[in-house]
C-alpha cells in the first residue's frame, strides 16, 4: 500500500477526526479504483478501510447513523367499486410529451408579404404580423386591400416572399388565440331551432371592426409608399405552366 | 497544301475558331466552378489543361489546377502568356488584354447575366414584371390600332 502522507499546509487548525479522515483517505485513495496490478482480492480489513465506511462512522461519534423509517401513513379507506368492467379497459400510456408552439421560420418576421396556400383566402397575399402562443400566425389583408381581416394561419400552409412591408408602431399585443377562438355554439334542445335551415348569422362585432382599423392603419400607409405594392397585394398568387416552386425564389 | 502548325493556327483564325492553347480564356461549364472564367496555362494532354483564373473577387477565382477539356467552353478571348505562366504574369496579361472587360461586353456573358437576373426574381419581382409587360402590350396595341385605322 503506498504510504503517502500528504500534509495539507495551513489545515492545523482542523478536528482531529478530519485530520484522521484526511491522512487516511490519502492513504487508502477512497473513491479511486484500484490500480490493476494488485490482485483483486483485498483482505477484510483492506476492504472495510477502502469502502470508507470507517469515515462515516468517525463523522459520526464512533457509531453508524441510525436513520429513522419513515412514520407509515394510515391507508384511507376506499368502497369496493360499484361496477366491475366486464373486459379489461386498456389503461393509455403515459404521455410526457409536451407540444411546444411551432418554430417560426426564420424568412418570416413582422411585416413578411406571405401567400396563403389553403383555406378562404387561398392564393391571397397578406401581411403578417405576429406569431401567437400556439404557434399560429396572426396576419391581416389588410382588409380594405384584399378583404383579408386579421387573422390566425398555420405557417405550414404559407409561403414568406422576400418582400417586406413597415410595420414598425403596429400594436399586436392585446392579440391571442382567446381573441379568434370561436365563440361555443350553444347546442339546442328545442326541436325548431334544430331543423331550422337559415342559421342565424353572427354580425361583427364593432370592437372587432375597430380592433381592424386600428390594427390597418399604418400598414396601409406603409403600402402606399411602395409602387404598386397594393395591387400586388390584391392579386392572387398562382402557378403557370413551366413554373416549379422548388426552383422559384419568392 | 501542306499544312504546318502555325498555318493551321492562321487558317483557323482567320475562320474564327476557338483553339486550345496557350492563352485561351475559357468558361468552366461543370462542377465547383461552374460559370468562372479561366487562361489556359498549359496543356497536359489531349484531354487536360493546366488552367488558372485570377480574380480579385475570390469567389470568381479558380486556382491553378488541372481541368478536363470537357469542362471547359472554349471563348473567343485570348492574352499573350508564355507555357506555364505564373499567376503575376498572368495577371498583368489578362489586363493587358482587358480579359474580364471583353467577356462582359459580349453576349454571352450578357445572356448569361439576363438568366440569372431572371431566376433570382422574387415574386413581387414577377409581379412587377407582369404589369410592365401589360403596360407596354397596352401601348403597342393602341399604336397598332392607330396605324392600321389609316
Amino acid at each position: 500500500m503506498p504510504a503517502t502522507t500528504a500534509r495539507k499546509a495551513g489545515k492545523r487548525s482542523v478536528s482531529k477526526a478530519k485530520k484522521v479522515v484526511r491522512k487516511v483517505l490519502s492513504r487508502t485513495k477512497i473513491g479511486k479504483k484500484a490500480p490493476h496490478n494488485e490482485s483483486a482480492t483485498v483482505g477484510r480489513s483492506a476492504s472495510y478501510k477502502r469502502s470508507g465506511k470507517w469515515a462515516v462512522k468517525a463523522k459520526n461519534k464512533g457509531k453508524f447513523p441510525v436513520v429513522k423509517a419513515p412514520a407509515k401513513k394510515e391507508e384511507a379507506k376506499t368502497k369496493a367499486p360499484r361496477f366491475y368492467a366486464a373486459e379489461d379497459v386498456p389503461k393509455p400510456f403515459n404521455r410526457r410529451n409536451v407540444v411546444k408552439p411551432a418554430k417560426l421560420r426564420d424568412s418570416i418576421t413582422p411585416g413578411t408579404v406571405l401567400i396563403l396556400l389553403a383555406g378562404r383566402f387561398r392564393g391571397k397575399r397578406v401581411v403578417f404580423l405576429k406569431q401567437l402562443p400556439s404557434g399560429l400566425l396572426m396576419v391581416t389583408g389588410p382588409y380594405k386591400v384584399n378583404g383579408v381581416p386579421i387573422r390566425r394561419v398555420n405557417q405550414a400552409f404559407v409561403i414568406a416572399t422576400t418582400t417586406k412591408v413597415d410595420v414598425t408602431g403596429v400594436d399586436v399585443a392585446k392579440f391571442d388565440d382567446a381573441y379568434f377562438a370561436k365563440a361555443a355554439v350553444k347546442k339546442s334542445k328545442n326541436a325548431d331551432e334544430f331543423f331550422a335551415t337559415a342559421k342565424p348569422t353572427e354580425e361583427l362585432s364593432p370592437a372587432r371592426k375597430a380592433d381592424q382599423k386600428a390594427v390597418d392603419s399604418k400598414i396601409l400607409a406603409a403600402v402606399k409608399k411602395q409602387e404598386f405594392l397594393k395591387p400586388y397585394l390584391n392579386s392572387r398568387f398562382s402557378l403557370s405552366k413551366g413554373q416549379n416552386p422548388h426552383a422559384m425564389v419568392f | 497544301q501542306a499544312h504546318t502548325p502555325g498555318s493551321r493556327a492562321i487558317i483557323a483564325m482567320s475562320e474564327g475558331k476557338r483553339l486550345v492553347e496557350t492563352g485561351r480564356v475559357c468558361l468552366c461549364n461543370y462542377g465547383a466552378n461552374l460559370g468562372k472564367l479561366v487562361v489556359i496555362i498549359n496543356v497536359v494532354d489531349g484531354r487536360r489543361v493546366l488552367v488558372d483564373g485570377p480574380n480579385a473577387d475570390p469567389k470568381k477565382a479558380v486556382k491553378r489546377q488541372i481541368m478536363p477539356l470537357a469542362r471547359l467552353s472554349l471563348t473567343t478571348i485570348k492574352c499573350d502568356i508564355m507555357p506555364g505562366a505564373r499567376i503575376n504574369t498572368l495577371t498583368k496579361a489578362m489586363k493587358a488584354a482587358d480579359v474580364v472587360g471583353k467577356w462582359n461586353a459580349g453576349s454571352w456573358a450578357k445572356g448569361m447575366a439576363k438568366k440569372e437576373a431572371k431566376a433570382s426574381m422574387g415574386d413581387f419581382d414577377r409581379f412587377k414584371m407582369m404589369v410592365a409587360r401589360k403596360t407596354r402590350a397596352k401601348a403597342v396595341n393602341k399604336a397598332m390600332k392607330k396605324m392600321v385605322k389609316k
